[in-house]
């Protein structure tokens, strides 16, 4: 692959390279690099709080990079992206680098494409990676296979006390933020959050934001940066793996044949594996 | 899965009205394709820099406020001036039949007013993407429709 326009400062040079890598090409580097997920379920303000976010870097004279997920049809293979729609401060910003991601296929809330593409963006020098997922519930923690730091956001109004006690992907982020502060209710919704995580061992620290105003954006840049690193656990690896194991189907080149024989009842499901199974 | 098109669709300048963008957006999406929708009042530098940092291969412009004649020639030059002329531009909205062979001029491949049906939108892309001189940036005069 021609990266080198793209280590040079290209932009143009940067979104080729990431297509390249989006289609199917593999990739990675060496170079360090903040990979900062940001998850939770969809309405929460995930793409608004992912725009202040890169606004504050920016502020601080900072490149940050934006990967934004979207979900493809499982029915077209299409996808409408409107990630930017929230995230005007990416059109305006030479610091700001934001790009919008289908899943393509693939059912988890970060597709296996998107650590390969955060290489490239490190390796061009954009040692903070955003990476905004899908809309997602509880269950959904592929975002553990590429982030460094998880961070879950909540609103106002979405559940009572007890979805915080439930096992997920409460238990992996490193910080939990309570968005839309501005709105009745937040304080209430904080205090269940931090009531629930109190009978836990990890420290998580829970934070009021407001994407709308802007209040308390300060603080969760300080604290992106005060989490310590914990290395990488035995369920980060776990799905890693996974991922890994999702870009064999996804990227298999005869997995549109497969699919067909599927359809038309010439082969099993076992059958199916099987012809997955052979490495083209 | 064949890799799907990535196509931008922006809605430049003061004009508040995204029913149609939206409707065209919904339609590439059922298409197969992967549509980045800019959301209302983006500037053309904005625009140019959407498209460039998704890597987009087509660009639809909609303007319903009368301000096609300005923006949409602005946008083709400023596409061409990033390295970005291999981009096919189209553009929808309220545009007089006389305003048509000046935005062609510009780099403008296709028009699409009210009546398009999502089937004409869809052959137009399919025919552009087909060929290698479709760009706003391209020597030929080629463009869709009359």
């Amino acid at each position: 692959m021609d990266i080198d326009k793209a280590r040079a400062g290209s932009r143009l040079g940067l979104s080729q390279a990431l297509s390249l890598v989006e289609n199917g090409l593999a990739f990675s580097t060496e170079e360090e690099g903040q990979v900062i997920g940001i998850t939770g379920a969809p309405g929460v303000g995930k793409s608004c709080l992912v725009d202040q976010l890169a606004q504050a870097y920016a502020r601080n004279g900072e490149k940050v990079a934006i990967l934004a997920v979207d979900p493809s049809s499982p029915i077209s293979g299409g996808a409408l992206l409107g990630d930017r729609l929230r995230m005007e401060s990416a059109d305006l910003d030479d610091l700001v680098y934001m790009r919008s991601v289908a899943t393509r296929g693939e059912t988890g809330a970060v597709p296996s494409v998107v650590a390969d593409m955060a290489a490239v963006l490190k390796e061009c020098g954009w040692k903070r990676i955003i990476i905004e997922t899908v809309g997602s519930g509880q269950a959904e923690f592929r975002i553990a296979a590429v982030a460094d730091t998880i961070i879950l956001v909540e609103a106002p109004g979405m559940g009572d006390a007890i979805q915080s006690e439930k096992a997920g992907i409460i238990e992996l982020v490193d910080i939990i933020v309570v968005n839309k502060s501005d709105l009745e209710g937040a304080d209430a919704t904080a205090a269940n959050i931090i009531s629930a995580l109190s009978a836990g061992s990890k420290d998580i620290p829970v934070m009021q934001v407001s994407s709308h105003t802007g209040d308390g954006v300060t603080y969760l840049v300080q604290a992106i940066d005060e989490v310590a690193d914990s290395g990488t656990s035995r369920a980060q690896w776990r799905e890693r793996l996974a991922s890994q194991w999702m870009r064999r189907m996804s990227h298999h080149p005869n997995l549109d044949s497969i699919l067909d024989e599927l359809e038309s009842s010439q082969i099993n499901i076992g059958e199916a594996i099987l012809l997955l199974e052979v490495e083209q | 899965m064949a890799t799907p098109l990535r196509i931008v669709i922006a809605k430049p300048g003061l004009d508040g009205h995204d029913r149609g963008a939206k409707v065209v957006a919904r339609a590439l999406r059922d298409a197969g394709h992967e549509v980045i929708y800019t959301g209302l009042r983006r500037t053309p530098e904005q625009i140019v820099r959407t498209v460039i940092d998704e890597d987009a291969q087509f660009l639809g412009l909609s303007s319903l406020s009368g301000a096609h004649a300005h923006l949409f020639p602005k946008i083709c030059k400023l596409l061409q001036e990033s390295d970005v002329g291999h981009v096919i531009v189209f553009g929808g909205g309220i545009i007089p039949t006389a305003d048509k062979p000046a935005l062609f001029e510009a780099g403008i491949k296709a028009i699409f007013g009210p009546g398009t049906s999502s089937t004409q939108i869809n052959d137009f892309i399919s025919t552009a993407a087909a060929k290698d001189d479709a760009g706003c940036g391209a020597e030929s005069d080629w463009h869709w429709g009359d």
